[in-house]
């Protein structure tokens, strides 16, 4: 059968066969080990979003291996063969249109579909006043009616975490009650960090003076891995922490333990604000 | 070479009047600054931490450095009431190398060894990288020295390797390209050569100074509570951006002034066009770079709030401006490399290309769009969100025009006769890892996805394939096609094949795994990392060991068919129809005896007759040359 074909029609069925092999094993085989998995409500968005450009970019990757394979095999000067001239096709206007039209569409689409995704927010972080708040859960509202705050103080080279829905004290543990809207608030007390919580596809960066608000809504109880994604001076490599997300009893817990066991050290902390700014370390010139 | 030829305005003078200015300007800061008695530099006026006489002993260096060269000759003599001219060329030896020289392909020739020295120094910082992460605790270097060698081979790559195919090529070949004898500012062409050589001495100077902290983007305020490193970060950049400025105003003045008669915009060779837009950008995009690096400067020296919070400046105002330069910077780096792959295609597949006029909207829409995508950089930085749409639509939107490129050479290819010759080879890769390249953008463009892999390993792999990818192998592409015509001697062939298949596998051995680790929740520019991924860090140090070896294979092939084998380059090795290939290798002094008189497009393969340039007739009377 091949025989008979014409090059464009080979390449083409090798293409049609190539993707949607490609497009089927991403579908089955590859997204559940899509980063960020599902921890939370956001994270299953990325990973969503993830597959999906996946599926798309497999014909395109398809199409331009497929293609230029075909083509330095089939065309390729063979061993003392004559250097002589190729046809002069200096153009195809019907091929460029095609293909000007394509990527556009393709183009588009994605933009539509990622902003659409990004409605929710997406779990990155969105400036003092965010724009895309996603919507509260069934499941959260009926923890509380307003997101849980928790502020994300970073500094070189730790994270701190305080609650003020709780008289603001503060912690050195990161602890997330599940299936409720978090509302994280990230600021710096020097340079530029940034919070970064894989498991739950949250990455808001840390600025001194700035508020950096995020929303994520927990859906697995885990222990999580906390990195600073910003490159913030000699021990970035080490600014690293852990945290955890649990049921909404044991956060009831952890809230009245910690409370009762910090607060007086609460008494002397600086009011709860968004931002708090320390005397900067000026060079003297 | 006897005393009397190192006396004189060369390179050795620059030197010796480069570290003159330097102590001049560094004791002299130090004097000005204790004899004015401000309080507020009082402290550290005295001591070795002192930010003000840095930055005068750098400025007085490259002033002396460039005085030396003998730069300031000629505006002198102007001033004394000298009329204009442009100094003869000189014709031989190896001296002219080591010097001011206005000869477009001594300049050529003097950006080659030069940018190679910077690349190959910052090639080195990347293997000590790969060697500290081979174990997931600090092994080697302690954790500031570590992020020292990052700055020193981010900010020296993206810097440096800015004119790695304009400054060797376009300088050498552009004239000859658009039928010219010459750049139009020969003076600033040799100019933006030895700033680039200053500012990268200055870069690694750093080292000595505290070290450098930040990488290449130089993040405020870490930029701020960094040691006197940092200022030498400030001035390369600025230095840079200056060289990158005047080398495309250059650029776009010769093409614009210099063609020769015939040459109309659409005959141009597809490689100009590249180095066109490369230049806009240049031209465009660097100033800011400036800018925003004086503001830095002020704000470590006098004392200004640019980027201090607490004094009501921004830290958003250094990203926004850095990365306002920051990202047509990236395509200053990819798209002198569309106009290799394509110019290289046509020539190995005997067809002209294909789609011109797309493959020049490409490049003019990628110019274009650059400069409206930055905040892409910034999707998670807090700034705000509203105009988030926006710049993952502008970003998403570049693939269009990048898309022309791969369309382009998809129709050269077609039905062609192609060659697998060493330079075709690279241009093939080329079109393998940008495709990686770009594809992998597009999560990055896609802000859910950002989410996730913005700072980590993944994007460090995204930019290695776009840049390195994209613009390291259509580098060596140039080398193993222009080099024979610019030295007279051919490079070796099998060498050269050893280089391009162990640089291609070794190169996606090293990047590709780069992005598993980013999905897996690799940082950039850490020390250390858990230790469930050694496994496949140790993979990725093995390759790029195995990247670097094969940089010495290239070496070794430079320095063997360049030195010792001497193989005589022919006038025209790859039957190219381009006009440089028409003169004899290397190409003499005077460039062409006559200015051609162009018929054609430098593409007509498998058109006959047609003919793409004649010499200039000589008007009946006139005796010299025309």
């Amino acid at each position: 059968m091949m025989r008979k074909l014409g090059h464009g029609a080979r390449i083409a069925l090798i293409w049609l066969v190539a993707s949607t092999v490609g497009d089927v094993l991403v579908a089955t085989v590859l997204t559940p080990h899509l980063p960020p998995g599902t921890g939370s409500t956001e994270a299953s968005g990325q990973r969503f979003d993830n597959e999906v450009l996946t599926l798309v970019c497999i014909p395109i990757i398809a199409l331009i291996l497929v293609f230029f394979s075909y083509v330095l095999i089939v065309f390729r000067r063979r061993t003392g063969a004559p250097l002589t001239d190729g046809p002069p096709i200096r153009g195809n206007a019907r091929v460029q249109t095609i293909w000007i039209a394509s990527t556009t569409l393709i183009v588009l689409f994605l933009a539509a579909f990622g902003t659409y995704e990004l409605l929710g927010g997406a779990g990155g972080g969105q400036g003092s006043g965010p724009v895309f708040v996603p919507d509260a859960s069934a499941a959260s509202l009926a923890q509380g009616a307003k997101p849980l705050q928790v502020q994300v103080i970073a500094q070189q080279w730790q994270f701190t975490y305080r609650y003020p829905d709780d008289g603001g004290f503060e912690s050195a543990q990161f602890v997330l009650p599940v299936n409720r809207q978090v509302e994280l608030h990230v600021t710096s007390l020097d340079v530029i960090h940034s919070f970064w919580v894989p498991a739950l596809g949250v990455k808001a960066d840390a600025n001194p003076g700035a508020d950096n608000i995020a929303y994520v809504t927990p859906t697995k109880v885990q222990s999580l891995h906390i990195e600073c994604a910003e490159l913030c001076g000699l021990f970035h490599g080490y600014m690293f922490d852990t945290g955890r997300v649990v049921s909404a009893a044991a956060f009831a817990t952890f809230v009245a333990k910690q409370r009762a066991f910090v607060a007086p050290v609460t008494r002397y902390l600086p009011k709860y604000a968004t931002t708090y700014l320390p005397e900067p370390a000026f060079r003297a010139g | 070479m006897n005393m009397r030829r190192l006396v004189g305005f060369n390179l050795l003078t620059g030197i010796v009047l480069g570290i003159g200015g330097f102590y001049l300007g560094w004791y002299g800061a130090h004097w000005l600054v204790s004899s004015l008695d401000i309080e507020s530099l009082d402290y550290f006026g005295d001591t070795d931490e002192n930010d003000l006489s840095l930055f005068f002993g750098y400025i007085l260096g490259v002033i002396g450095f460039l005085v030396g060269l003998g730069f300031a000759n000629y505006p002198l003599a102007r001033l004394r009431g000298y009329p204009p001219s442009l100094r003869e060329k000189e014709t031989t030896g190896v001296s002219r190398y080591f010097g001011l020289s206005t000869d477009h392909k001594v300049v050529g020739m003097q950006y080659f060894v030069g940018i190679g020295g910077f690349f190959f120094i910052a090639g080195v910082n990347a293997m000590l990288i790969r060697f500290e992460l081979l174990r997931p605790e600090p092994n080697v270097f302690p954790a500031g020295n570590y992020l020292t060698l990052v700055t020193e081979h981010g900010t020296m790559m993206m810097g440096m390797m800015t004119s790695a195919v304009l400054g060797p090529f376009a300088n050498y070949l552009l004239p000859i390209m658009i039928g010219a004898r010459r750049m139009a500012f020969p003076r600033i062409e040799a100019l933006t050569f030895w700033l680039l050589m200053a500012a990268g001495v200055i870069l690694l100077s750093g080292m000595f100074y505290g070290g450098l902290p930040t990488g290449w983007t130089g993040y405020e305020p870490l930029n701020l509570q960094g040691n006197m490193g940092m200022d030498a970060y400030i001035l390369f950049f600025a230095f840079v951006g200056l060289s990158m400025t005047l080398l495309g105003l250059n650029m776009l003045a010769t093409v614009i002034t210099m063609r020769a008669p015939g040459m109309t915009w659409t005959r141009l060779p597809i490689f100009v066009w590249g180095v066109i837009s490369t230049a806009i950008l240049q031209l465009l995009a660097a100033p800011v770079l400036i800018g925003v690096l004086a503001m830095a400067a002020f704000d470590r020296t006098i004392q200004t709030g640019y980027f201090v919070a607490a004094q009501g400046g921004s830290n958003y105002l250094f990203e926004n401006l850095f990365w306002f330069f920051g990202h047509p910077e990236v395509y200053i780096l990819a798209l002198p490399g569309f106009g290799v792959v394509l110019e290289l295609m046509a020539v190995f597949a005997r067809k002209p290309v294909w789609g011109y006029r797309l493959a020049v909207a490409g490049m003019l829409g990628v110019t274009l769009l650059s400069f409206t995508v930055w905040q892409h950089h910034l999707f998670v930085s807090g700034i705000n969100s509203d105009l988030r749409p926006f710049y993952m639509l502008s970003t998403e939107l570049i693939s269009i025009p990048t898309g022309f490129i791969f369309i382009c050479a998809m129709g050269t290819l077609w039905r062609g006769n192609i060659t697998f010759s060493v330079p075709m080879l690279f241009c093939l890769a080329w079109v393998f890892n940008f495709l990686f390249g770009g594809i992998t953008g597009i999560f990055n463009s896609d802000t859910p996805s950002d989410v996730t892999t913005h700072g980590s390993f993944f994007v460090m792999a995204h930019f290695h394939y776009t840049i390195m990818g994209g613009l390291i192998f259509t580098f060596f592409a140039a080398i193993y096609y222009w080099l024979p015509k610019m030295t007279g001697y051919m490079l070796n062939e099998r060498l050269g094949k050893v280089h391009f298949w162990m640089m291609f596998i070794a190169f996606n051995c090293t990047f590709g795994p780069l992005f598993a680790l980013g999905f897996e929740g690799m940082p950039r520019r850490v020390v250390t990392y858990p230790t469930d991924l050694q496994g496949l860090n140790d993979f990725v140090s093995a390759s790029a060991f195995v990247l670097g070896i094969s940089m010495l294979v290239f070496l070794y092939n430079l320095v063997y068919s360049q030195l010792f084998a001497k193989v005589p380059a022919p006038a025209n090795p790859w039957g190219s129809k381009s006009l440089e290939f028409q003169l004899p290798s290397p190409v003499p002094v005077h460039d062409f005896d006559r200015i051609p008189v162009i018929l054609d497009d430098p593409y007509g393969y498998g058109e006959e007759g047609r003919i793409v340039a004649r010499p200039m007739p000589i008007p009946a009377g006139a005796g010299g040359e025309v």
